[in-house]
């Protein structure tokens, strides 16, 4: 498996879009650190460059990735290799690299300018988007033959959790606002991997107080260790089901 | 060596593969012939595990295949297009399939070096013509020494001379004793290289014989003759049932 994720790697690296990624996020994270001194507002704007875009380029780069692998997928399977290993190692290698890119092109800037107390916490909601993204891309990969088809059930994933259900979030709060709703909204929250994240991060920052009541009680349930741990086993859920599907799929996909 | 034990494979209405049964042997050679679109590409790609039949049974080995991935060590695969990363070279193809084989300790170069390739080691791939890229294919096909070789289309695009070449080494590994498969729509081929025959027809198999008990039957010397005599005889059969 180990070979296999090496030539994975290596087609990946040639592409060369995984350095412009990385340099897209460390001039994004470098120039909000020249026009803000407080650190508390740069991981804010920093938030939400990360919770657009870091989705939308996984998905986009993952699904352009396996189908133009797909030469290389197709020759592997006729060697002895086990599909589950071509699959594992074509799941790691980009969730990987993609991981790499935005530790490195966010990570690096905090480090310079000494910004050490956020770095953990956003750090690990992007790496955490990233893995769940590029599941639901590959979970799109392999329900069709078709690039384009599969790039636009990708980009659905991807404007669903960013935009729609946000909106069908809202219509359900005001609607129903009569009703005590804290509950009710924060198992809604579990089934968004990227509300998931946001809320993480809002905690951490500390303004969870101008999200009001609500905002109180979540401050209340995920500001402990127990609410973080158990936003981070969601996250982790988020992760591994489309990918397990994924992968039983790819099992039994005629190539 | 191969037992195919009543294969069915659809294609949502389309029965690529109808009840399939067939027993394929070591050291005999067998030549996979049937129309375009007849399913005996499906049928490899069954035998290899690229595809999946719907239902029935391969075993290989008298071990079924399915989850199974260790018996294609002893499978030698040339597609019918051979279809390659675009931006490796030919040189890094080759080193890359030697490095994921690498529990296969002594490899065969003799294509390799008979075709000339490591004079195009730094090609990359996408610019290959056909007639090269079969080469390629043919080159990686023989080698890991592998026991049972599966040839789709093998002299499809090459030049008389490399045709030649393939054709000799199909010989030589043949004499060896191992269990070919060939399809091709080259008659006089199939003729030389194999001694078996299996007709397909809209996805069922139609003949399965010898080839010398397939002259005798339809009293044809050349394999083209006899096979257009088939042809003849079934299609008139089918015409006299209706």
């Amino acid at each position: 498996m180990t070979r296999v994720i090496k030539y994975v790697f290596y087609d990946i690296l040639r592409t060369r879009f995984i350095l412009f990624y990385t340099l897209f996020l460390l001039v994004c994270t470098f120039m909000l650190f020249q026009v803000d001194s407080d650190f508390g507002k740069v991981v804010l704007s920093l938030m939400n460059i990360v919770l657009m875009a870091v989705p939308l380029i996984s998905v986009v780069f993952t699904t352009i990735h396996f189908f133009n692998s797909y030469e290389f997928i197709e020759l592997m399977l006729a060697q002895p290799i086990n599909r589950r290993s071509i699959f594992l190692s074509e799941y790691l290698a980009v969730a990987s690299s993609l991981c790499l890119a935005f530790c490195i092109g966010v990570g690096l800037p905090f480090v310079i300018y000494g910004a050490w107390q956020p770095i953990a916490s956003l750090l690990l909601t992007g790496v955490f988007l990233t893995l769940v993204f590029v599941s639901l891309a590959f979970f799109a990969s392999v329900l069709t033959r078709d690039k384009a088809k599969a790039i636009g059930i990708a980009l659905l994933f991807w404007f669903y959790f960013s935009l729609i259900y946000d909106g069908i979030l809202l219509w359900v709060v005001y609607s129903f606002n009569d009703y005590p709703l804290e509950k009710l909204t924060l198992a809604l929250i579990a089934f968004n991997p990227v509300d998931l994240a946001r809320i993480i991060m809002l905690l951490q920052l500390d303004i969870s107080a101008l999200m009001g009541y609500t905002g109180a009680f979540y401050k209340n349930f995920f500001g402990s260790s127990m609410g973080i741990l158990f936003s981070g086993v969601l996250l982790t859920t988020w992760a591994l089901w489309p990918m397990g599907i994924a992968m039983r799929i790819f099992n039994k996909k005629d190539l | 060596m191969i037992s195919i034990e009543n294969i069915c494979k659809n294609f949502g209405q389309l029965a690529a593969l109808d009840q399939i049964s067939l027993e394929l042997t070591t050291g005999k050679s067998y030549a996979l012939i049937g129309p375009n679109g007849s399913g005996k590409t499906t049928l490899i790609k069954s035998i290899l595990g690229l595809v999946i039949p719907t239902s029935g049974a391969i075993l290989f080995d008298n071990k079924s295949i399915f989850n199974n991935w260790r018996y294609r060590e002893k499978i030698g695969y040339m597609p019918q297009i051979g279809r390659y990363p675009d931006n490796i070279r030919i040189g890094q193809l080759i080193d890359m399939m030697k490095n994921i084989r690498k529990d296969t300790p002594k490899v065969d170069e003799d294509l390799i070096d008979a075709f000339k390739l490591y004079k195009m080691y730094d090609k990359p791939l996408h610019t290959l013509s056909g007639g090269t890229r079969q080469k390629v294919s043919a080159s990686l096909a023989f080698l890991f020494h592998a026991p049972v070789l599966i040839l789709d289309e093998p002299t499809a695009g090459l030049d008389p001379v490399s045709a030649e070449i393939l054709k000799e080494k199909i010989h030589h590994e043949k004499r060896m004793g191992k269990l070919v498969i060939i399809t091709s729509h080259i008659l006089s081929d199939l003729d030389e290289l194999t001694s078996e025959l299996v007709y397909m027809f809209e996805g069922k198999i139609q003949y399965n014989n010898t080839i010398d008990a397939l002259k005798d039957e339809t009293n044809e010397t050349k394999l083209n003759k006899a096979i257009a005599t088939l042809i003849r005889q079934k299609e008139l059969l089918a015409s006299v049932i209706e």
